[in-house]
């Protein structure tokens, strides 16, 4: 049974305080009437005796302690699902906004999720293509995993997020109309031109059929953006575990929603730990980036590839440092590569894959697969050495072996991480390369390899 | 029995109301699905408890109910090669319950009550016993036999004893006539988690942790019963670390928590255990490890506890006489959680918004690992080694800086190695281990006599070389004086060759202490070799040109385990060689 309430008691920030409340829950959804009749949402983030603290997604402006009505929906906040959400476009609470009217629900989920079981996790093993050198060969994507772009403002995150939606194969060899695959794009506190050029790309590419779009953008209510992703996971599992699609998720900007977070938990009046943001930021942002994975018995998958914009391009600040730290490694994007005109401009040394070790290589990719990009890792470290040497005492001073170096670092910089943002690289293509470029380096240089494989493909680079 | 009612909800804490005695740490169960909880605060007005599931869906006014103990899991026969949630409750009954995910207020045994064990009776009626003694046994998994033991605090004369046989854990095996009257054992005890299980005394250090693993083993060694810290941002090797050690450490046992940490990872460490063999016992890895999964999504609460349910369990093993190696993967998540607690309690920060008892809980910790004489007279060991994942990988944080307090062994990984690839990514200029000179005699008795010289030779080598790189970074390497080239290349030999080990190598990821013992004397005779060679005037790039220090380099894939005698026998023989014809063409 749902119970109106007269006016309010307090609000603060975008939070509002009835009191008199019983039988009310934890989390419990709310609607909020004002006296024009128009509706707000909001769920119960915090119960004492007979007082609520309600938290309303799309902010408090106009509201006054009088001029509303509240009413206690008694179910936690819910999202309603169908295959036919594909194609459609929601805000960031999950109600379409493309004009097409309600789809029929074929089914109610909590946001909130349930936590994986770790049991039931199966282990992530299968090698995505993308395409892309440097995240093919250096940072394997793989099916079920988490792996965010790192990036700065300014950066070219969105064209390389869509080169991968684009061109990442997650489909299965048995299913070559794509039927089993699927995106859900999560817009969070981004432009509308940022939004428009994502479905543009979409549409360019012939896939907005399979996208389900959640836009919270950045002149929506800032306190919806807590909801929007969990509502696009919601979905994702959904589609991935009940309909066994592949499902590749985007969350940009991840940024922009522990900004929404830090705001709600100031107007809580909590104890802030780092630059402000609440101490529990890594629990929620674990409560989101765990529900990715592959699910033992279920046909289908969660990718997710999330974007965050690392304020000042500080890897240390707690938004990165905290995604870090659940995701499952994480891809770097470098202003100075990209100054020089490189694209994707993908820092390799701090970018990582961690489920990749168990992904290529024999059976997966190509036997010289974890070798050479051992290799070109601790190549490319030795390059940046050199190159700082020669900041000091000129590219002429070098020693012939640093030279060699300098070489190969251009050559990688130019051929191996520069592609165009509609080439898509076999991964065969990439491996090739990749000891192409080797091929500049002496042979003895080449520890990381073993003698089997260098023998079989090193050859020495010719002009 | 104790009611109250609920009067607040906030997040995991929820205030309780109606009743003023409810204990602290006692266990309750919250509102009508029964949730875990614990008293963690008592006023004359409010009792504060902190709920080990989701809170959604809770409701003001509904009802807690005291249990009248506090927190406690359950020891018997049935832990091992399980994996279980913070508060021991196993994942795999949770799974046969809810399905692939989990639930809120499943009520599962902590143990299987219904599995019989074949089961030995070691006592008859007449025998005196004491807290401690081992009074059945039965085996529990093809590696471990199990020790059922008298519960600590019980002391008498057995007056019944049950004969060998099939028995589940909760059958009464004995019973034991005390002062206060007769008390029925059976295979399991109930242990509150945060108190330390007894022994009689604590033992000195002096035997080495073996893993296998060259830059612990020869340069920072950890000791059975001490306790080792792995501090490192993300994407060092924290987890890779502590997951080669659980693989081959020479542990009896591994308990191993992931405490707030990925889901996969966890799936990977069940799958990768029961498929791997203990080369020793032909048998899974799994069969002498148990796996508690508290992944960063499930209940923070929960995660504060799988810390001390994972030692308590640590320290059941010991008292049967076992090593036991716990892993904690990773205590700042852990500390994190205490700090969510006490933000959510509105507690006064210390640093970094981390509660003022930061400190003493963490000591609490590390102060369960030791070496010690068990009631039962016999002797075991729990070794801690906790991973910490400092904020921005900037050591000066909190919870590195309080740990290093408590610990005696930092193996500091370094972002500048993992960025290379240099794995282990261990920096040996940041670690240190204070256990040095309490293994020193172990390793001159077992290894070699003096091992430990050795490893200072080769200690001091790289001291020097990050000494001279600093010149190097500046003018080059050329400029250098051919005495120091010959330094930086003996260093190198040993950074690549020694430190450097690859986890995916057959041979390179175990590696025996003789080998390394090997390994370490063929550098140094390099060392020894290149330095006669310069006083004699030969150029360095003579020496460079000869290409031996390759071939060192690629001892760990050359030469393999087992059979090292020859092999390295020969390789010093071509060193010796290659230097002795260096020296005669010098000559001529």
């Amino acid at each position: 049974m749902a119970i109106e309430y007269m006016g309010l008691s307090n609000i603060q920030g975008p939070l509002a305080v009835i009191e008199g409340v019983n039988d009310s829950f934890y989390e419990e959804m709310v609607t909020v009437t004002m006296d024009d009749g128009s509706k707000r949402i909001g769920r119960v983030i915090e119960l004492e005796g007979d007082k609520a603290v309600i938290q309303l997604f799309e902010g408090t402006s106009g509201l006054s302690l009088t001029n509303t009505k509240t009413k206690f929906m008694a179910v936690p906040m819910r999202l309603p699902l169908s295959k036919e959400m594909l194609g459609r476009t929601l805000d960031g609470v999950g109600r379409p906004i493309d004009g097409l009217g309600d789809y029929f629900a074929d089914e109610v989920r909590d946001v909130n999720g349930q936590p994986i079981n770790p049991v039931s996790r199966e282990y992530p093993n299968n090698f995505i293509q993308t395409g892309i050198s440097s995240i093919d060969c250096l940072a394997t994507l793989i099916r079920g995993q988490k792996l965010p772009i790192f990036s700065g403002d300014g950066l070219p995150h969105d064209s390389l997020a869509v080169q991968i939606a684009r061109q990442a194969k997650v489909v299965d060899p048995d299913d070559e109309k794509g039927d089993k695959f699927a995106i859900v794009f999560a817009a969070m506190g981004v432009k509308h031109d940022v939004a428009n050029y994502f479905r543009k790309s979409f549409e360019e590419s012939g896939v907005l059929g399979k996208v389900v779009m959640f836009l919270n953008l950045s002149n929506d209510p800032v306190v919806e953006r807590i909801i929007t992703p969990r509502c696009a996971l919601t979905a994702a599992e959904y589609l991935a575990f009940k309909h066994d699609m592949h499902v590749l998720v985007i969350l940009t900007d991840m940024t922009s929603y522990a900004e929404a977070l830090r705001e709600v938990s100031s107007s809580k009046g909590e104890i802030p730990s780092r630059k402000g943001f609440p101490g529990y930021l890594y629990s929620d942002l674990a409560s989101l980036y765990e529900r990715a994975g592959i699910i033992k018995d279920a046909k289908g998958s969660v990718t997710q590839v999330p974007i965050l914009t690392m304020p000042n391009d500080d890897i240390t600040h707690p938004i990165p440092d905290l995604t870090g730290y659940i995701t499952e490694g994480q891809i770097v994007l470098g202003r100075g590569l990209s100054l020089t005109g490189v694209y994707p401009p993908v820092s390799i040394l701090p970018s990582l894959s961690r489920l990749m070790k168990d992904g290529i290589g024999e059976g997966f990719t190509r036997e010289d697969h974890p070798a050479l990009s051992n290799q070109l890792f601790a190549a490319y470290s030795k390059v940046e050495d050199a190159k700082s040497l020669a900041s000091v005492i000129g590219e002429d001073e070098l020693s012939a072996l640093d030279k060699k170096y300098i070489a190969f670092g251009k050559a990688f910089d130019s051929r191996f991480l520069s592609q165009g943002r509609n080439e898509n690289r076999t991964i065969e293509e990439t491996l090739d390369l990749g000891w192409e470029l080797l091929g500049m380096l002496p042979k003895s240089e080449l520890d990381r390899v073993s003698d089997d494989i260098l023998d079989k493909y090193y050859k020495p680079y010719e002009e | 029995m104790t009611e109250g009612r609920i009067f607040g909800i906030n997040g995991p804490v929820v205030k309780v109301k109606g009743s003023d005695a409810f204990e602290m740490q006692e266990m309750v169960y919250v509102g009508e699905e029964e949730l875990i909880g614990e008293v963690i605060g008592v006023t004359s007005e409010t009792t504060i408890v902190q709920v080990y599931e989701e809170t959604t869906g809770l409701k003001v006014g509904e009802i807690v109910k005291g249990t009248g103990a506090p927190l406690s899991i359950t020891l018997a026969p049935g832990i091992l090669s399980g994996i279980f949630d913070g508060i021991e409750r196993p994942l795999v009954d949770i799974r046969n319950l809810s399905g692939a995910f989990i639930a809120r207020g499943v009520k599962v045994n902590h143990l299987d009550e219904r599995r019989t064990w074949d089961t030995v009776i070691k006592v008859k009626a007449g025998d005196a016993v004491e807290s401690g003694d081992v009074i059945a046994a039965t085996q529990e998994t093809s590696l471990i036999e199990h020790r059922v033991m008298i519960p600590p605090g019980i002391r008498g004369v057995v007056e019944w004893a049950a004969v060998s046989g099939s028995y589940t854990i909760s059958e009464v095996i004995a019973k034991v006539k005390t002062d206060n009257g007769i008390v029925d054992i059976t295979m399991k005890q109930e242990w509150p988690i945060k108190t330390a299980r007894p022994y009689i005394k604590r033992q000195a250090i002096e035997k080495p942790l073996v893993t296998g693993q060259r830059i612990i083993d020869t340069m920072f060694p950890l000791a059975k019963g001490g306790a080792a810290a792995v501090p490192g941002g993300f994407g060092t090797g924290k987890t890779m670390t502590q997951h080669q050690i659980a693989k081959w450490c020479d542990a009896d046992i591994i308990v191993y928590i992931g405490c707030g940490e990925r889901g996969n990872e966890m799936t990977q460490v069940l799958e990768e255990f029961s498929e791997l063999i203990d080369p020793k016992s032909n048998r899974p890895l799994l069969d002498r490890t148990m796996l508690i999964a508290n992944t960063s999504n499930m209940p923070v609460a929960a995660r504060e506890a799988s810390i001390y349910t994972g030692v308590t369990i640590a320290e059941y093993y010991r008292d049967m006489g076992y090593d036991v190696a716990l892993m904690a993967d990773s205590t700042s998540r852990w500390a994190e959680a205490l700090r969510e607690i006490s933000g959510r309690l509105e507690e006064m920060p210390a640093e970094e918004g981390f509660p003022a008892y930061l400190a003493s809980r963490l000591s609490q910790f590390y102060e369960r690992a030791g070496y010690v004489t068990n009631l039962n007279g016999t002797e075991g060991s729990v070794s801690i080694i906790g991973a910490v994942s400092p904020q921005g990988g900037d050591f000066s944080e909190p919870v590195t800086q309080n740990t290093k307090r408590f610990i005696r062994c930092f193996w500091a990984l370094d972002k500048s190695l993992a960025y290379s690839r240099h794995y282990p990514a261990i920096h040996w200029l940041s670690s240190y281990s204070e256990y040095i000179d309490d293994l020193t005699k172990w390793y001159s008795e077992n290894v070699s006599k003096d091992f430990m010289e050795k490893r200072g030779r080769m200690m001091a080598i790289l001291q020097e070389e990050s000494s001279l790189m600093e010149i190097v970074k500046l003018i080059g390497a050329d400029v250098l004086p051919d005495s120091q080239k010959v330094t930086l290349e003996v260093a190198r030999a040993i950074r690549l060759g020694f430190l450097q080990q690859n986890a995916f190598h057959a041979d390179d990821t175990y590696v025996p202490l003789e080998k390394q013992n090997k390994m370490m004397d063929t550098i140094l005779l390099l060392d020894d070799r290149m330095k006669e060679m310069v006083e004699k005037g030969i150029v360095f790039s003579k020496i460079a040109e000869t290409g031996i220090v390759e071939d060192i380099i690629r001892i760990k894939y050359t030469i393999g385990n087992n059979d090292i005698e020859a092999p390295f026998h020969e390789l010093q023989l071509k060193i010796n060689e290659t230097f002795d014809s260096l020296a005669a063409q010098r000559r001529e």
